[in-house]
């Protein structure tokens, strides 16, 4: 069949679904809701677990991130007045990590600690981080200006500080700042750098955005403030001693990423006598969410193809009135020369030109729900390319499946019967 | 041109048998004919008599149960679907009762129905049914849908559709059966018009004044041919 002659049954087929607008329009609707949703809800689930999956992968689907806690076991004895708690991750768990595991690439060691900071006449409680050049690598973020802590940094344990663009601003500190001094506690640090901030940073010891960061090197750190962390609340003296906050592993290759995850579970658990520490895998928890939006996937799918279903069904129910109401139309053409193939291909066009038409028009709303919702609720959304593919492919197959019987009726119609009906 | 070749119909103890319930019906029972080019025929007959059913062969909607047809020298009865869809395309021509014109369609593209399945290009469609209104009078009407026009006029555009792919056979079924005296006198000038300007035209009436127009009436009855008279 040639281009002309298709082209001239889709005028002909949108001639004849003009003829009855309303219940054109109506047969559509099955559609077009069917579409609507499937996109809606697919852009819904896609902004949702997007989110969730771009925080997974911040903290790096190759890390194996080491928390220390406090042990159950010291609540009740930390009640007691002046009672000093040990906990923690210890820096040969550091050591013993990077020597024994060779598929480990990095290590960035985090040690917390709360201090007052001083720049010129304003003064703000800091959290002092203690860490090395490796963490600036492992999180990635860029500089806002000057540099990060280098290795020179450690090896002359040097008096440097990188605030956070946050930290900064709260400081007033701006990029003529560095090279100024800012004072933690008893001791003057040189500013050599700002890094941007991250909302979501994944170290979970307080809400980020809230505090401010002062970067500096873990050795300095050490030996300045020690591991000793003394608490006053109300009258009770709450001490801990906690060597290490946080460290994060590197592993060389994400299908590495479990082994060294059971190894270094069975390391600590030999070393630790409590269980002071908690062990996170953003490859582990990437992959749950995966699974969980495969899940998510199927079950909208299952919704929207139920829905395609019941688009189609009605579809069908309005071509066989047509066929019906066309039957002597369609005897005509028989007695004229049309061949059966040829009537077939006439109601299947109308047909999908029908499901097609029905599935731009859902496409469209389909489109505009996502945004309404991302507007009002506050949700995100992110359309999915795929979606909008499967949604016309599947209108135009509803419209040839459904559309198929009441077109072969049509072709099989005795053109002698056509012709006699009333 | 010798006699085989202007032979265009001929039927050969054509039997048509239905299956009513339990009863065979003889809607036909032995019926042999020869129809020359030019031929203008009126089969003529009371309600069943098997004029229609007659008909419906000619005009290869059907098959004979037993006997030979052959149309322009091909035999009917042992085609499939496809070919009658085929050999009608070519060979043959409806006029029927009720117009059935398809009411979505302009005139224009009424005419062009044929045409349109013969695969012409959209160009020669027009020009070609643009000529077929204007020799059936009615070139002003083009554009307009078969509701807004008359009865007569309607019925010109039927002829002007069954012309379209210049058919070897026209076949018309009670051509006058739903037009007025005056317009149904019309629509036999322009019949016997075409007639005289060689088309074959084999037509189904009851009614012996415009079975008049013919040169000649086979009178049927009981699926059997009664008698035939010649002339005017």
């Amino acid at each position: 069949m040639d281009r002309v002659r298709i082209w001239r049954n889709v005028s002909l087929g949108i001639k004849n679904l003009m003829l009855h607008k309303l219940r054109s329009l109506l047969t559509m609707l099955g559609i077009v809701f069917g579409v609507a949703s499937v996109i809606a809800m697919l852009s819904i689930g896609e902004g949702a677990s997007k989110e969730a999956l771009d925080q997974i992968r911040k903290l790096g689907s190759t890390n194996i991130i080491i928390t220390s806690i406090k042990p159950l076991e010291d609540e009740s004895q930390s009640k007691q007045n002046s009672f000093m708690s040990v906990y923690g991750i210890l820096y040969d768990d550091e050591t013993r990590i990077r020597e024994t595991f060779s598929d480990v690439e990095n290590t960035a060691p985090i040690k917390i600690i709360r201090k007052e900071g001083r720049l010129y006449e304003r003064a703000l409680d800091l959290r002092v981080v203690g860490t090395t050049e490796e963490w600036f690598n492992l999180v990635r973020r860029p500089m806002v200006a000057g540099r990060p802590l280098v290795q020179n940094d450690l090896v002359d344990h040097a008096n440097v500080v990188v605030l956070t663009e946050f930290g900064a601003r709260r400081l007033l500190a701006t990029e003529g700042t560095i090279g100024q001094s800012l004072r933690i506690g008893t001791d003057y640090y040189e500013v050599v750098g700002i890094v941007q901030s991250e909302s979501g940073q994944g170290i979970e010891i307080a809400m980020p955005d809230q505090e401010v960061d002062a970067y500096i090197p873990l050795n300095v750190a050490r030996e300045r403030y020690g591991d000793t962390i003394i608490r006053r609340t109300s009258g009770s003296r709450e001490s801990s001693r906690v060597e290490l906050h946080q460290l994060i592993v590197q592993v060389s290759h994400e299908n590495r990423v479990e082994a060294v995850d059971a190894g270094i579970r069975a390391m600590l658990k030999r070393f630790h006598k409590k269980v002071d520490y908690k062990i996170d895998m953003p490859l582990a928890l990437l992959q749950q969410a995966e699974a969980t939006k495969r899940t998510f996937s199927i079950v909208l799918g299952s919704i929207a193809g139920i829905s395609l279903l019941v688009g189609g069904i009605g579809i069908m129910n309005i071509m066989l009135a047509s066929v019906t109401e066309r039957t002597r139309e369609i005897g005509v053409r028989r007695a004229i020369g049309a061949k059966r193939r040829q009537i077939i291909v006439q109601f299947l066009i109308e047909t999908i030109v029908l499901s097609t038409i029905g599935g731009l028009i859902g496409i469209g709303i389909g489109m505009s729900i996502p945004l309404l919702v991302t507007y009002f609720a506050g949700m995100p959304t992110v359309v999915p390319m795929y979606s909008l593919v499967l949604s016309v492919g599947i209108s135009m197959a509803v419209g040839l499946l459904f559309g198929l019987y009441p077109a072969v009726r049509a072709a099989n119609l005795d053109p002698i019967e056509a012709l006699r009906h009333e | 041109m010798t006699r085989e070749n202007s032979v265009v119909v001929h039927l050969e103890d054509v039997h048509k048998v239905y299956q009513m319930g339990t009863e065979k019906v003889h809607a036909l029972a032995g019926v042999s004919l020869e129809f020359e080019r030019g031929t203008f025929c009126a089969i003529m007959g009371p309600s069943g008599s098997g004029k229609s059913t007659m008909l419906n062969l000619l005009g290869c909607l059907d098959r004979p149960s037993s006997g030979t047809y052959t149309l322009a020298g091909n035999d009917v009865g042992s085609m499939g679907d496809n070919e009658l869809s085929e050999l009608r395309l070519r060979e043959l021509g409806f006029i029927f009762q009720s117009f059935n014109l398809i009411p979505q369609l302009t005139v224009r593209e009424n005419i062009e129905l044929p045409l349109f399945y013969l695969g012409w290009d959209a160009a020669r469609c027009e020009k070609h049914s643009l000529e077929l209104a204007d020799r059936v009078g009615l070139a002003d009407r083009v554009n307009h849908r078969p509701t807004e026009l008359s009865g007569g006029q309607q019925q010109r555009v039927a002829i002007a559709r069954a012309l379209a792919n210049d058919p070897r056979v026209l076949l018309a079924d009670e051509p006058t059966g739903n037009l007025d005296t005056a317009t149904g006198e019309q629509v036999m000038a322009l019949l016997c018009e075409l007639n005289d300007a060689g088309k074959t035209i084999l037509m189904v009436t009851h009614e012996a004044e415009v079975a008049a127009h013919a040169s000649r009436r086979i009178h049927m009855r009981d699926g059997r041919i009664e008698r035939i008279e010649e002339g005017n």
